[in-house]
């Protein structure tokens, strides 16, 4: 295609559900009743809920219609950096529609769900193999709640040592919800600053760790897109001390049946399944976060576990250790289906695939991109890169101005002001699903942009111009938000 | 963003490493985010403020401002009790961006050791501290 990928076409406005209802119109049809009336106790009824009146076309109109206004991984190029926004292939959600697996109750007899059973063994085995870690629980919701588990099995291992430690190290380049996991499990983070090169140096690890320090959190990749080389010899100075290594997984995509997290020192660490195993992300979720662990860390794993005795499969509590339940019942269990799926289809050899094209795209756009927008830091990246605006800087010309005018061009803009290390930060993240000529096409939108911003800096200040809702007032709705319609 | 000759750094009050400044008023300090500081931040929607009688040291954490951009601790000049807070900025946290050493104040504290307020950079120590970052 010759032409630029944003462009303008017909939009249309559309009113709330509630202005579009009419009495009497309805869009379902109930069986005919076939017993006698019953009047309910009073006490049972009242009030229905304020809902309007609507025919399906209605309803079908209307969502319709907002989805058109909305943009995802299935629309366009979505390099949302430290999301992994890649493609959700459709067989996934084939699969998690089987009837075998959406008709099963969640405390249905082992029995009668030995399918859904061993999917979910099966699952933890393949976690297992391409993270390199010894065992996995499948309970925990997201990312942040996988964190917080972590923190759980880290608290319970100083426990069963008969020690009780206050402090975690934290360093600056990791996700912002590590502290904060931490801190809610009620840890002290404490911060490390990253060196010049935006890694963590062992010597500034070993000037905090001490014998009340549980341990350290990483991310690693880290959100820079670096890999923290000196991960091992971190990881020794934390053991040497009695503590253990927690590694932020959601940069794993970078690095699937690559690296061997548990020979790099790594003793606990989430995944993310909808980042790193192509489940829906965001909106379409809900999410999950695995998280694996090494051996000395198994006997604290949340219950119940599931296990396999000769070909059948049970769940098990007999885990005098563990730390308990983190979930109503098995976790995302529909998530993990097409996190299943998509392991399934690739195979390891194409997984490892995944993960090498994540970072030469991502390395293809730094390479292209760094003589149009400032690269803070210049060294090989892996799955995602920072710039900055500070080449813009001089035309008075912001991250947010060009990361909105990348609308107009048909473009999800990147993760803008994260990380924090960097002022002005614009994180781009392509995954592997793009292709050359896709992420060609990001790279002239962005020399285009850079370009507009030398010649007619007011048209950023005013973009995007094209979407259906221009520029936000973010400074209002944050000080004054309106939490209901 | 400004650029630094256009900042407001005015000469009858100190500044902090980390962007705050502090005003002698009787025994007590004001403090709050310098011009520098709540330009870089862009726009701040909120501030969380301790509550008076509160304690701290000399350079720990007792506020935290909100902008668009960013979440951003903000460390004491000065150790000592907090004797005031400056509640408007509850309703009104644009008064740090309109009036940063004005109506925008974030605490007043009563110092513990008078000779940590001497300690901390006259305005053009500060803007050549600046210089020298950019």
């Amino acid at each position: 295609m010759k032409e630029p990928l944003g462009a303008t076409g017909l939009m249309l406005n559309e009113p709330l559900l509630w202005e579009k209802g009419k009495k009497g119109r309805c869009a379902f049809s109930l069986p005919r009743r076939d017993v006698e009336p019953r009047p309910l106790d009073r006490e049972l009824t009242g009030e229905g809920p304020d809902f309007p009146d609507l025919s399906e076309v209605d309803i079908v109109r209307h969502y319709t219609r907002l989805s058109q206004w909305n943009f995802g991984v299935d629309t366009g190029m979505y390099p949302l950096g430290s999301c992994t926004m890649k493609y959700n292939p459709k067989t996934n959600e084939k699969q998690a529609s089987l009837p075998g697996f959406t008709g099963a109750h969640p405390l249905l007899p082992a029995d009668l769900c030995q399918g859904a059973l061993r999917m979910m063994f099966e699952l933890e085995q393949y976690l297992a193999e391409i993270t390199g870690m010894d065992a996995i629980t499948l309970q925990p919701a997201a990312g942040a709640h996988g964190e917080l588990c972590g923190m759980l099995l880290i608290h319970a291992y100083h426990k069963s040592k008969g020690s009780q430690r206050s402090k975690i190290i934290v360093p600056d380049t990791a996700h912002g919800t590590n502290p904060a996991s931490a801190a809610l499990f009620g840890y002290r983070p404490v911060p490390v600053t990253s060196n010049e090169q935006g890694m963590l140096s062992p010597e500034a690890v070993a000037e905090l760790m001490d014998e009340d320090t549980a341990g350290i959190m990483v991310t690693n990749p880290n959100t820079l897109g670096l890999f923290e080389e000196n991960i091992r010899e971190i990881a020794e100075i934390v053991h040497s001390k009695g503590g253990l290594v927690y590694c932020d997984g959601a940069n794993v995509n970078a690095v699937m049946g690559i690296v061997k997290m548990g020979e790099t020192g790594v003793d606990v660490m989430q995944l993310n399944l909808h980042k790193t195993f192509s489940t829906p992300h965001g909106g379409g979720g809900p999410g999950s976060g695995p998280v694996c662990v090494n051996k000395h860390l198994e006997p604290f794993l949340p219950v119940p576990r599931v296990v396999e005795e000769n070909g059948k499969y049970a769940l098990s509590e007999n885990y005098p250790e563990s730390i308990g339940k983190l979930q109503a019942f098995h976790g995302s269990f529909g998530v993990m289906i097409k996190a299943y799926s998509y392991i399934c289809s690739m195979g390891p050899e194409n997984l490892k695939k995944a993960s090498q094209l994540a970072v030469l795209n991502a390395n293809y756009v730094k390479e292209k991109l760094k003589g149009t927008l400032h690269l803070p830091y210049d060294r090989p990246c892996m799955h995602e890169c920072v710039f900055s605006d500070k080449d813009q800087a001089a035309d008075n010309v912001t991250t947010l101005d060009m990361a909105k005018r990348l609308m107009d061009y048909g473009f999800h803009p990147p993760t803008i002001y994260f990380p924090l290390v960097v002022h002005g930060a614009i994180m781009v993240e392509p995954t592997e699903t793009e292709s050359k000529e896709n992420i060609d096409q990001f790279i002239e939108a962005f020399k285009a942009i850079a370009r507009e911003a030398g010649q007619s800096a007011d048209l950023l200040h005013g973009a995007p111009k094209n979407c259906k809702v221009k520029r936000l007032d973010e400074v209002t709705a944050a000080r004054k938000p309106c939490l209901a319609g | 963003m400004k650029k630094i000759s256009e900042l407001d750094l005015p000469d009858d009050i100190r500044y902090a490493e980390d962007h705050e400044w502090a005003r002698l008023e009787g025994d007590k300090i004001r403090t709050g985010i310098d011009d520098y500081a709540q330009d870089q931040l862009g726009d701040i929607v909120f501030v969380e403020l301790p509550q008076v009688g509160d304690t701290f040291k000399k350079g720990e954490e007792f506020a935290t401002v909100e902008s668009v951009k960013a979440v951003s601790e903000c460390y004491l000049p000065v150790g000592g009790e907090i004797t005031a807070v400056n509640t408007a900025l509850e309703e009104s946290p644009e008064l740090v961006n309109k009036s940063p050493y004005g109506d925008g104040w974030f605490v007043e504290v009563k110092l513990n050791d008078p000779s940590e307020l001497d300690a901390l950079m006259t305005n053009k120590d500060y803007l050549e501290k600046l210089k020298g970052a950019e």
